[in-house]
């Protein structure tokens, strides 16, 4: 979807060692499936033209960016822009994928969509994009996710969608994941397995890259056209990492403007208790792609912790684990606490209620503006809206509805 | 000839199919698994397949997730499961083991480390779930360097030129899975089964055992009289789950023993 010079993966997936297609026999060949109709569709313009027409008339892009400026002021140093994800029809950047996929899915006469979801917005997003396209949709949520997001969860509802509370494991995101899975290896034939980060087996991971990477190509014009140039640092929020590639895509080959991915340290790298895959995990192999994976010794995948459900996954993308290993972007960490003053911040300074999954990456914003001149620049992808977080924070707070 | 080879030689010569039947190592306790192993052997076991317990078992159905998350209660690891086979095999110098399992753990304990010390504890054969041929030629070399049978899955919607792929990295036998989905789903399509298995013999030149919807000894000797192996594995752990403490190895020997005369009944019969 971009005329990137840029060049990854390779055919078979790879991003260096990264990605790949670890899966069972039984999903092989729905994935060649795929990727045979991906490739397809991805040079078809009439495919093209109607994803592009429903960005802009259904989810109402191109968003805008926003300058931050009496937040900007407050800090003290650099400038703030925002890439307003959050303006999308359904509150997020997921939605842009969830078109791409279910335009797909129409293509190959798929009548069903299943996905998976943490915080639910990729969920609400599916089952949005299902009610659009007149499909069935059922959505995989870890139980303790469904807790946690009770009104997501009844958003998918009204949307027409089947939410699975998933009981195994942890009971968040990797289990949801894994148990899509398994309904997308008994229902094949009719079945579309709606990804909604850039993780899993190839295609998806370069097929999800794409349909997100509409974001930084939107940045770059809107950029010169509100600054004058491009940013000095791009950054984005990582869990697996789709928001961050999305933005992030058009702006690898220009070496003069880094990347910089926020993950979740949640209560803090040293207690354990966090998210921060490529920060504080190694390479693996979990849910069809070679990745960096919170796990312990002997390899089985540990539990993670954030306030964020978008972000509490223990593995990443493997584009971003190319992207660290190769130096072309930096990822560092923000705790819980760091993310919810961001959040509280945005909020009185500009009016903006921010997901807390995007407030990591302004927490980070927040850190280093003061320590930059008044005349850089930082873009911040602000990914979703928070209104789903209200009770996330307002328990915070010690604050009960 | 490595052990697989010459257990399936052996029951060729006696006009005998292969009965393989899963257990998850250290389910329902680590202290069970040898017993468990023993007594597959006295129910007339010919391989074992032992599971090895990952957190994230995404090929299987409910049963083997529980049968992974008990085993996991008591820090079962890939090391530990290595230990146990050592332990069987000071007692059964004959059956041939193979560990099936995730990715994850062996990459986490080094492919290489981890052919050599399977193959110091006497590993047979290893199936790796979520390692198609396309990800893992250097390591079914290394497996075979270390005289370990890299065991391959084939599935009903494999097309034909995933035969020629397993058939090049894969040694001992292939593991037909007979249905769409999960490990422990329902039905099995006996005629699909029939039809398939004379041309992936064929075109893999090695014996082929069939899984996955394996439920009782009726639908082991159906699948029997046309595949070169049965596979069982839900069933037993069901067994296993449903059996008063201390009792789960008699009554997976009964089960084993019900499954073996049907299906020798049922391949006598045929060469009759």
């Amino acid at each position: 979807m971009s005329d990137n010079k840029y060049r990854m993966p390779d055919e078979r997936g790879h991003f260096g060692k990264y990605g790949g297609v670890f899966v069972a026999e039984t999903l092989i060949p729905a994935l060649a499936e795929l990727d045979e109709a991906y490739a397809s569709a991805r040079n078809d313009p009439a495919f093209r033209a109607e994803f592009e027409y429903e960005l802009a008339h259904y989810v109402g892009r191109p968003s805008p960016i926003y300058h931050a400026r009496r937040w900007s002021e407050a800090l003290g140093g650099a400038q703030i822009y925002l890439k307003r994800e959050d303006l999308n029809h359904t509150g997020a950047h997921k939605i842009n994928n969830g078109i791409g996929q279910a335009l797909l899915a129409r293509r190959m006469g798929k009548p069903r969509v299943i996905a998976e979801t943490g915080a639910g917005m990729h969920g609400v997003a599916t089952a949005t994009v299902a009610a659009r396209y007149g499909m069935e949709c059922v959505v995989y949520m870890g139980s303790e996710d469904v807790r946690r997001q009770a009104a997501n969860v009844y958003r998918m509802k009204v949307l027409g969608a089947t939410v699975v509370p998933v009981e195994s494991g942890s009971k968040t995101l990797k289990d949801a994941l894994n148990e899509a899975m398994r309904d997308w290896v008994t229902h094949i034939g009719n079945t579309f397995y709606i990804i909604g980060t850039v993780a899993g087996p190839h295609p998806y991971p370069m097929m999800v890259r794409d349909f997100q990477s509409v974001i930084g190509r939107e940045c770059i014009p809107q950029m010169s056209a509100l600054a004058g140039r491009q940013p000095d640092q791009v950054i984005a929020c990582v869990g697996g990492g789709s928001n961050a590639m999305g933005i992030f895509y058009d702006y690898i080959p220009r070496d003069e403007v880094k990347l910089v991915g926020v993950e979740a340290a949640g209560l803090g790298l040293e207690t354990g208790k966090h998210a921060a895959s490529l920060t504080a995990g190694k390479p693996g192999v979990l849910h069809g792609n070679r990745t960096y994976l919170l796990q312990d010794p002997n390899g089985q995948i540990i539990e993670t912790h954030s306030i964020s459900a978008g972000l509490d996954y223990p593995g990443v993308g493997p584009e971003h684990a190319w992207l660290k290993d190769s130096g072309r972007a930096e990822y560092v960490t923000v705790t819980d606490d760091e993310a919810l003053k961001a959040f509280h911040d945005l909020c009185r300074n500009e009016g903006i209620i921010p997901a807390l999954e995007s407030s990591h990456a302004l927490a980070y914003a927040a850190r280093i503006a003061p320590t930059l001149a008044r005349n850089k620049i930082l873009l911040v992808n602000l990914s979703g809206r928070g209104d789903k977080d209200m009770h996330t924070v307002a328990e915070k707070a010690g604050i009960r509805f | 000839m490595s052990r697989i080879a010459a257990k399936f030689a052996e029951l060729q010569g006696r006009q005998r199919k292969a009965l393989i039947p899963f257990i998850t190592a250290g389910d329902p306790e680590p202290g069970q698994t040898l017993p468990l192993m023993q007594a597959l052997v006295a129910g007339g076991a010919d391989i074992i397949e032992l599971g090895v317990p990952f957190s994230d078992p995404m090929a299987d159905g409910p049963t083997i997730q529980r049968a992974s998350e008990r085993a996991l209660t008591y820090g079962v690891s890939l090391r530990i499961v290595l230990g146990m086979v050592h332990e069987f095999r000071k007692t059964d110098a004959t059956t041939p083991v193979v560990l099936m399992g995730y990715a994850n753990p062996v990459e986490a304990y080094g492919q290489a480390a981890f052919a050599r010390d399977a193959q110091a504890a006497g590993v047979d054969g290893v199936l790796t779930v979520d390692y198609p041929p396309e990800e893992c030629a250097g390591f079914a070399d290394l497996l075979q360097t270390h005289g370990i049978d890299p065991i391959f899955l084939l599935a009903p919607t494999s097309e034909d030129r995933r035969f020629a792929d397993v058939a090049e990295l894969g040694s001992g036998y292939i593991y037909y899975v007979s249905l769409k989905g999960v490990t422990g789903s329902a039905a099995i399509d006996l005629d699909e089964v029939a039809r398939r298995i004379p041309v992936i013999r064929a075109k893999v030149g090695m014996p082929v055992g069939v899984g996955f919807g394996i439920r009782d000894a009726a639908s082991a000797a159906r699948i029997a009289s046309v595949a070169d192996a049965v596979v069982i594995g839900s069933k037993i752990i069901e067994t296993i789950e449903q059996s008063p403490a201390g009792e789960a190895p008699a009554r997976v020997t009964a089960f084993l023993r019900e499954v073996r005369t049907a299906m020798d009944a049922t391949t006598r019969g045929v060469q009759a």
